[in-house]
């Protein structure tokens, strides 16, 4: 600990602190702009000039470190001359538009510019104009307000990994600039917005629609992925008009995805459902809610009579909540039915029974940025995950730990930059992936000099999976990481069971990256059949006659869209709970439920590390929607099934978790009793990813994310020596065919674009899924057929 | 000419004693032979040979006070010595980046005697144990990148450089790099950035390059004159060395004398020679015409009134103690037809030109300071400009990442504490107190362009 004494206040501080991090201890505020906590040193805005005794001139106190015994002013006469004359310096060619500029109200500049500005400027010459920039659908630019801090250079090149930005041409024509017709692309890209102090950049979005004291500013918690990053969503007239991040170490840091940030759009999308409806001879009608619930309660009663309440089944987005996932379940049960799922792209069902608890990540999220342990010795394998984009905040904080030496391999079925540096990947077709991680365990085994499982002794370890397992074993910190690829692979007991075995050689941690918002709570709800009952898969292969969709879109949230989409088609009823009304399932459904978003109800989401985030509405629900745990609520009694008298959300969640843990119990990933079934690679595989700008129906409806790069139309990718033995180039159009023999055989074709993709491994080829164009292919990991259209 | 023969025959002997235009065309004893035969690599033999340790050659440098010939005057020995000694990786780097207005030593140091910076660099490397060099070569004298490259073969070649140095079991490998042509490159954190392929920009110090330089590895940053005076040091013995100019101003040094003389070029004396004798040896003013003022160390060093020039000697304390800098030994020598405030506006433009943009006050202020000197030279000042400016230097100086902004200040400062009563009539009479006629005749672009010689 060093001693110091800061405006005549005695502090100690760790070693290592500059004078801001001290002066932020002692709960002194010194002016700043470039300086930023989570991102490198710059000192080039020289705002945060102070006095620092024995020194001839003002210090930069974001740059300099404390000594033992400094003695530092933050507003002596000679620290406060120095922040007023940058002050005057930044303004000289500021063009002071506070009337007209987006920032105004929450400008770092302008607020600043109150205490150490000046009444009246005495710079009389022209001022400098800089021309504004594509950045993209997300962020507006307007550079000539810029002052030059590379905060969002910084970030782009540190925190999202690429450097997207920076600052070209000298003195005063220096300008903040993208590679020469380059868009900022990265899927954190929004934050540069947050982290600018001026309104250079701003969202696009957003721009010219409010100003921020007009705003409420309501806490929530994100619905897409299973981070459960914390919300801040500002409201206007009962309308949410910007997303932005509260800040949580444990979560989200200071950070949101774009997918975070901007999917609010899809919450005032023209597409909303406000008004219940009710098919009547094929057509549409709008009716009251309890005309709406009577039909409802009706089909699923007379459903229930007729063919057994078996004859239902509940397919639950994993973006409800945890207490409409509780009260859906419930329902079914209360009709006596045990068909109900919320892992709708999972196809490999064969773990369940022989569960020991909960999946969830394994650790604390906080414990994967090296927070908790030391980098240099912690190693991670991640198995299976489009990381970056299924969990770009998770991703970001692997990269900050592997720059500090945490070691990182992969094993999957494409070669995307992570933009982190990898110790060792294996790539190659789905079907290889469990052979390819018995490897590494097999190769630990050895390394280890322990015996490794019976079932893998027909394996043997390659090159690349002795790297992995040397690496592992290198560590005394490690974690295997099943991404949302190995959780929806046809073999995922497998995956599970197999790290789950690596784990035990490694006396390591292991889990799953969950992949939705409540990927743990739909376990903890009971939103899983138990007994005889169907999952989601089953639900789908074997058709029912009356299905509840409670926030889903099985077309496009299922693992085969087309069995799905088919399923729904043939069902004699489809209830719809939904916040918007799409096409198929005005074409499918029966009913249409207008239900809440997150946004207009209170709920919970339990995230991949069990933590249990619970939110209150921050807007009254738009038209007659009604949060859904209400309606569920009011299901349950038109049934007369019992137990439906609650009075609020909370009480049905603490019902179920006993009040309101910060964690939920019960966790783990353990399997028993799973056999290891090692596939051998045959034919052309799809490696189906989930764009994540398509994976959820919220995302799928926020217009400027869909104008990202991010929401380009699926194509067919494959390497350079796929498409020369199908004797495709890129460009051309392709008619992707589901080879007969596909597990659920409804597959149809895509015509599609071929592209060059050299991450994608051989006999393989890469389409998204979850997108209109894709659907009817069907299942996401299938053998297909290439031919030029 | 008794003080040309005291020079350093590894440094400018063979082309300091013609004419500017003679020694243009005759620079052909760079070649690795010529430098030989003046007893080049003499000084590396003697010390690979020797088996002096590398501290004994820091010791040496230290002994001979050879003070950074770059414009900072730092004692280079000393500098040598805050290298880490058990930093596996460490770097040496040679600073041609001249681009200080008024200075152009390097340029020909690097013209008529690449081997003696190779030398130089390569002895500095064993003292301070790196493995690799780089010698920084300023964009605009590209020419003498490819000559250099070409000296780096022949010294190669020689065995030299490489592994093994003259079988004494020493590596070091040294490699040519231009850069192109920012005078920020010429500040030495921005000058690493440049070799690392990023924008030229200033590091905040601390840490110091001996600590995290190039590629985070310790590194030496030298200017060219200083890594080419090592192996004249090694030759006569520090203490000799120190002897040839004045205590505490070990050494002889090249200025480059420029402006309103007679003979301008490059003109190595011994520390400590009166301004009045270097004056004499660049021909005297042209003309015939009085002596105004001079900067005495390049663009950035304040300038000095002639009487306060005439009585300084030309070393580092005498001029600190006269209220400038000795800084690269550029002397601009400026005679009674020059216009103060035009001079001034002309070094402003480069200032601000050349800031990098990183940090508020100079991005902001050198732009500030360049407009308002605009405008009083044309005719559009105020009465208010002069106490602006004086302002905007405090609010500069010393509040800035690097040392431009302070060297953008510093004209300013002197120009108008000097020559006040120009700036004054220029903004109350809106035109010049020295008469366009007279300035014209003392300017060599209207007198040889317009034929009124």
């Amino acid at each position: 600990m060093l001693e110091l004494e800061l405006d005549g206040q005695k502090l100690s501080v760790p070693e290592g602190s500059t004078v801001i991090e001290a002066a932020h201890r002692a709960g002194v505020y010194i002016p700043h702009f470039c300086y930023h906590k989570k991102l490198s040193i710059a000192a080039n805005c020289r705002m945060c000039l102070v006095q620092v005794e024995k020194a001839p001139k003002p210090l930069p106190a974001c740059a300099t470190p404390v000594t033992n015994g400094m003695k530092v002013f933050t507003h002596s006469d000679l620290a406060v001359k120095a922040q007023k004359s940058v002050m005057e310096f930044l303004l000289i060619n500021h063009p002071l538009d506070c009337p007209i500029c987006d920032q105004g109200g929450e400008c770092q500049l302008q607020d600043l510019a109150v205490g150490y500005g000046d009444g009246a400027s005495r710079y009389e010459e022209d001022k400098r104009v800089v021309p504004n920039k594509d950045l993209g659908s997300l962020i507006a630019t307007d550079m000539t307000r810029c002052i030059n801090c590379t905060r969002c250079v910084r970030f782009t090149q540190e925190i999202a990994g690429l450097m997207e930005l920076g600052q070209a041409f000298r003195g005063d024509r220096a300008e903040i600039m993208s590679f020469v017709g380059k868009t900022v692309d990265s899927e954190l890209s929004g934050n540069i917005i947050d982290l600018c102090p001026v309104g250079a950049l701003t969202s696009k979005p957003f721009r010219y629609t409010a100003r921020t004291w007009e705003l409420a500013r309501r806490k929530s918690v994100s619905p897409h992925d299973g981070l459960g990053s914390n919300l801040i969503v500002q409201v206007k007239h009962d309308r949410v008009m910007r997303v932005l991040p509260l800040e949580n170490e444990q979560v989200n840091e200071c950070w949101l995805s774009d997918k975070e940030r901007f999917s609010y759009e899809a919450l005032n999308s023209a597409e909303r459902l406000t008004k219940p409806m009710v098919k009547q001879d094929g057509r549409w009608q709008e009716v009251d809610w309890n005309v709406a619930l009577d039909y409802t309660s009706h089909a699923l009663r007379d459903v229930a009579k007729n063919h057994g309440a078996a004859a239902i089944g509940a397919l639950v987005s994993p973006h409800a909540t945890l207490e409409e996932m509780a009260l859906a379940a419930k329902l079914m049960r209360g009709l006596g039915c045990e068909n109900i799922d919320f892992r709708l792209r999972q196809s490999d069902f064969s773990a369940d029974g022989h569960r020991r608890g909960t999946p969830w990540l394994g650790m604390k999220v906080a414990e994967l940025s090296g927070l908790d342990r030391v980098p240099a010795v912690a190693r991670v394998l991640i198995v299976g995950s489009f990381l970056r984009k299924d969990h770009p905040l998770l991703a970001q904080r692997l990269r900050q730990a592997a720059k500090k030496g945490m070691q990182i391999s992969v094993i999957h079925s494409a070669d995307d930059d992570l933009l982190v540096d990898l110790t060792a990947r294996a790539v190659a077709a789905p079907s290889r992936l469990p052979e390819l991680l018995a490897q590494v365990v097999k190769a630990v085994a050895e390394q280890k000099g322990a015996a490794a499982d019976p079932s893998l002794e027909k394996v043997g370890a390659g090159d690349t999976a002795k790297k992995i397992a040397a690496s592992l074993v290198s560590g005394t910190n490690t974690a295997i990481l099943l991404g949302n690829f190995a959780q929806q692979h046809p073999r995922a007991a497998t995956l599970n069971a197999l790290a789950q075995q690596l784990a035990g050689l490694l006396g390591s941690k292991f889990g799953f990256l969950g992949e939705a918002a409540n990927s743990v709570g739909g376990y903890v709800a009971g939103a899983v059949p138990a007994g005889e009952g169907m999952n989601a898969a089953a639900m789908l292969t074997d058709p029912r006659k009356v299905y509840l969709l409670l926030g889903a879109e099985p077309e496009l949230d299922c693992a085969d869209g087309a069995a799905a989409l088919a399923a729904m088609q043939q069902a004699s009823s489809v209830i719809v709970l939904s916040p918007f009304k799409s096409q198929a399932a005005l074409d499918y459904a029966d009913v249409l439920l207008p239900v809440s978003p997150f946004s207009e109800t209170s709920g919970t989401f339990i995230n991949t590390e069990g933590r249990v985030q619970s939110f209150h509405a921050v807007a009254k629900p738009r038209g007659e929607a009604r949060p859904a745990w209400k309606v569920l609520r009011v299901l349950g009694n038109l049934l007369e099934l019992g137990g439906f008298g609650y009075d609020s959300s909370e009480q049905v969640r603490d019902e179920l978790l006993g009040g309101k843990p910060e964690f939920v119990s019960g966790l783990d990933n353990g399997v028993e009793g799973v056999a290891i079934e090692l596939p051998s690679a045959a034919g052309m595989e799809r490696v189906a990813d989930v764009p994540i700008h398509f994976s959820d129906p919220l995302v799928r409806r926020a217009p400027s994310l869909q104008r990202t790069a991010d929401a380009v139309a699926p194509a067919a990718r494959m390497n350079a020596a796929m498409l020369a033995k199908l004797g495709v180039a890129a460009g051309d159009i392709v008619k992707v065919g589901v080879t007969e023999g596909n597990p659920r055989g409804t597959g149809g074709t895509a015509t599609l674009q071929a592209e060059l993709d050299a991450g994608v491994p051989d006999n393989c080829v890469r389409i998204a899924a979850a997108h209109a164009s894709t659907a009817s292919l069907g299942a996401m990991f299938a053998n297909v057929t290439v031919e030029k259209a | 000419m008794a003080l040309l023969e005291a020079i350093n025959p590894l440094l400018s002997a063979g082309w300091q004693k013609g004419g500017h235009e003679w020694r243009l065309e005759n620079d052909t004893g760079w070649r690795l032979k010529d430098y030989e035969a003046r007893g080049g690599y003499q000084s590396l033999k003697k010390i690979l040979a020797g088996k002096m340790s590398p501290d004994d050659v820091i010791n040496e440098v230290k002994k001979s006070v050879l003070r950074g010939r770059g414009g900072a005057g730092f004692p280079t020995g000393l500098k040598w010595s805050f290298m880490p000694k058990a930093a596996p990786e460490k770097y040496i780097v040679c600073n041609t980046d001249e681009g200080e207005p008024g200075t152009f030593k390097d340029r020909d140091i690097q013209r008529f005697d690449p081997h003696a910076i190779i030398e130089g660099m390569i002895i500095a490397a064993y003292a301070v144990g790196a493995g690799r060099g780089y010698n920084y070569i300023h964009g605009e004298i590209y020419e003498l990148y490819q000559r250099f490259e070409q000296a780096l073969d022949e010294a190669r070649a020689a065995g030299y450089l490489g592994q093994n140095i003259l079988g004494a079991g020493f590596d070091f490998e040294l490699f040519a790099h231009h850069g192109w042509g920012a005078y920020i490159c010429g500040e030495e954190s921005a000058l690493l950035e440049s070799i690392e392929g990023k924008k030229g920009q200033p590091r905040f110090k601390p840490p110091f390059p001996a600590n995290v330089g190039l590629y985070g590895k310790p590194t030496t940053i030298n200017n060219t004159e200083s890594f080419a005076s090592i192996p004249f040091i090694f030759r006569i013995g520090g203490e000799s060395f120190l002897d040839l100019g004045k205590p505490n101003n070990g050494g002889t040094k090249l200025y480059s004398v420029s402006g309103h003389v007679n003979r301008p070029g490059n003109f190595e004396v011994p520390m400590g020679t009166p301004f009045a004798r270097l004056l004499e040896m660049a021909g005297g003013m042209r003309g015939g015409r009085k002596l105004k003022a001079v900067i005495p160390g390049g663009s950035s060093a304040p300038v000095l009134p002639a009487d306060v020039m005439m009585d300084c000697t030309m070393d580092y304390d005498s001029i600190a103690k006269a209220g400038s800098m000795l800084g690269s030994g550029a002397v601009i020598v400026m005679d009674e037809t020059t216009c103060m405030v035009k001079a001034l506006e002309r070094l402003s433009y480069f200032y601000y030109e050349e800031s990098c943009g990183q940090c508020t006050p100079c991005r902001e202020g050198t732009g500030w300071m360049y407009k308002v000197i605009h405008r009083i030279e044309h005719g559009e000042g105020r009465p208010e400009d002069l106490a602006l400016l004086d302002r905007l230097t405090i609010n500069i100086m010393g509040r800035t990442i690097c040392a431009l902004g302070d060297a953008a200040s510093m004209p300013v400062q002197s120009f108008v504490k000097h020559f006040r009563n120009e700036f004054e009539y220029h903004i109350e009479n809106k035109k010049c107190l020295v008469p366009p006629d007279v300035q014209r005749a003392g300017s060599s672009f209207f007198t040889r362009n317009m034929g009124q010689a």
